[in-house]
């Protein structure tokens, strides 16, 4: 066999151990950022301009700043300022949440905006309250809706995780780069670890394709299949 | 209570959109079981006048009371209270997209007069059977016809046990052959004594069911009186002159 070959068998589940920290981390991540998005978008929509004002400066930071440099930022500087001594896994997931929330945001505040407006009139006209409406009216309705960006943002939080091998999450980068470092095999290691960063994308997009259409209204024919 | 005095008045409303006037102090009393229609040119103020009685659109000025009691349009209890109590029909219907016909109708039931669900869904299919829809109660908006859904709404309108429904022009988005169901499930409405203001194109509606018309024309009513009086021939008043035209259009149309 092949010195390559072995090498990447023998390391396999050594690599695959830090599939489970980089699913870790992109699943805290995306859920952090889900419930920043959502939050965010309300506030958008619903909120007044002191709120909408705040939320664009987030959004805007989060968007402009490179990922690396807001994990140096944060791990290095601004939790060490604050004295919290959070580990590099809590570290990423923070960051990585934080930044995907900015573009969650926005991709829910897009689905609001879409909704027929006479829908919130409807349950207001009801005596629903402004935030019993957007629980039972809307955000149902948007959170269906977002499934397929929600998709292309997961594979995106998914390849941004492999940033965490900088500050030294034992994920699959890292992993992958301290065994190159001693086997010298970066060739078939760096292919191996390719792979399994491809198989976890195409879970995760096949599993969301497969929500989505569990999910989907009968009759109604708006969603896009991505 | 005794049923000469008003369930509703309307009080002297006004509404500007900026520099644009839509309603420039309009008062109406409306007593229990009767029926008022408001008919006018589109732009008149007619769906805003609706809105802001239950304060959809809340007014700059003016008073609404309700069952005797003064809406204080800075309450929000007062105003959630308020929409309980009237009960509104859209011209687009406003179903929610991702709830089934008995969904839409549980819902307020479930969330805002807090009924158990097995309650809520009790009565629910009572109102989708008096709008002939039983057999409809688990197809989804998309799956259901425009007269089927504005019958749907309807439907969930009358669970929540309104004081008073207001319809906003509810045939008018409608395929000419579905405007007959709509307007046989109105009309039952009407005899079963239900105090209703309806904002309607349909002549049918107008000259059959008005205890009294409401012509409104720029922010104003200007009209008013029972169809006896308006509609009769020869008649030189602005509301028999629309309706004629109103007749030369649907002739025109069949």
């Amino acid at each position: 066999m092949p010195i390559a070959l072995s090498t990447v068998i023998d390391s396999l589940p050594y690599l695959l151990q830090g599939s489970f920290i980089t699913a870790g981390i992109v699943v805290s991540a995306m859920l952090l950022g889900l419930v920043i998005g959502v939050c965010m978008a309300v506030g958008l929509v619903f909120g007044n301009k002191c709120i909408q004002y705040s939320i664009t400066i987030y959004i805007w930071i989060f968007r402009g700043v490179p990922v690396v440099v807001l994990l140096f930022l944060f791990y290095f500087g601004l939790f060490n300022f604050l004295e919290l001594n959070f580990s590099a896994f809590t570290s990423v997931t923070i960051v990585l949440g934080m930044t995907t929330g900015a573009y969650q945001a926005n991709i829910f505040r897009g689905a609001i905006l879409s909704l027929p407006q006479g829908q919130f009139k409807a349950a207001s006209a009801l005596g629903m309250s402004n935030s019993q409406a957007i629980r039972n009216i809307i955000l149902p309705q948007i959170l269906r809706m977002s499934i397929p960006a929600w998709s292309n943002e997961y594979s995106i939080i998914l390849k941004d995780s492999a940033l965490a091998f900088v500050i030294g999450a034992p994920e699959i980068m890292a992993r992958t780069q301290f065994v190159a470092s001693r086997t010298y095999q970066h060739l078939s290691l760096y292919i191996a670890a390719g792979i399994i960063y491809f198989l976890l994308t195409w879970a995760g997009v096949i599993a969301l394709r497969k929500l989505e259409q569990s999910l989907r209204i009968p009759g109604y024919t708006h969603h896009g299949s991505n | 209570m005794n049923d000469s005095s008003p369930i509703l008045r309307v009080n002297n409303i006004t509404k500007s959109f900026g520099d644009n006037t839509i309603l420039n102090g309009v008062s109406f009393d409306l007593v229990k079981g009767e029926i008022k229609v408001l008919i006018g040119p589109s732009g008149g103020g007619k769906s805003t006048l609706l809105q802001c009685i239950n304060c959809l659109v809340v007014p700059d000025s003016g008073d609404i009371e309700l069952e005797n009691e003064q809406i204080d349009f800075s309450s929000k209890q007062d105003l959630y209270s308020l929409r309980q109590r009237v009960g509104m029909i859209f011209q687009d219907f406003n179903l929610f997209d991702h709830l089934t016909a008995l969904g839409n109708i549980t819902i307020a039931l479930r969330k805002v007069k807090k009924i158990s669900k097995k309650d809520a869904e009790q009565r629910a299919r009572v109102e989708l059977e008096q709008v002939g829809l039983g057999d409809k109660e688990d197809l989804y908006p998309a799956q259901l016809s425009g007269g089927q859904k504005q019958r749907v709404a309807i439907a969930r309108a009358l669970a929540m046990d309104p004081k008073i429904l207001m319809l906003d022009e509810p045939t008018s988005a409608l395929d000419p052959e579905l405007i007959g169901e709509v307007i046989a499930v109105i009309k039952a409405l009407a005899h079963k004594g239900m105090t209703m203001v309806m904002a309607t194109h349909q002549i049918s509606l107008i000259s059959g069911l008005a205890d009294e018309i409401l012509f409104m024309e720029q922010g104003n009513i200007v009209e008013q009186g029972p169809p006896s009086l308006l509609l009769t021939s020869g008649n030189s008043s602005k509301t028999q002159g629309f309706c004629d035209r109103l007749n030369e259009l649907s002739e025109v149309e069949a």
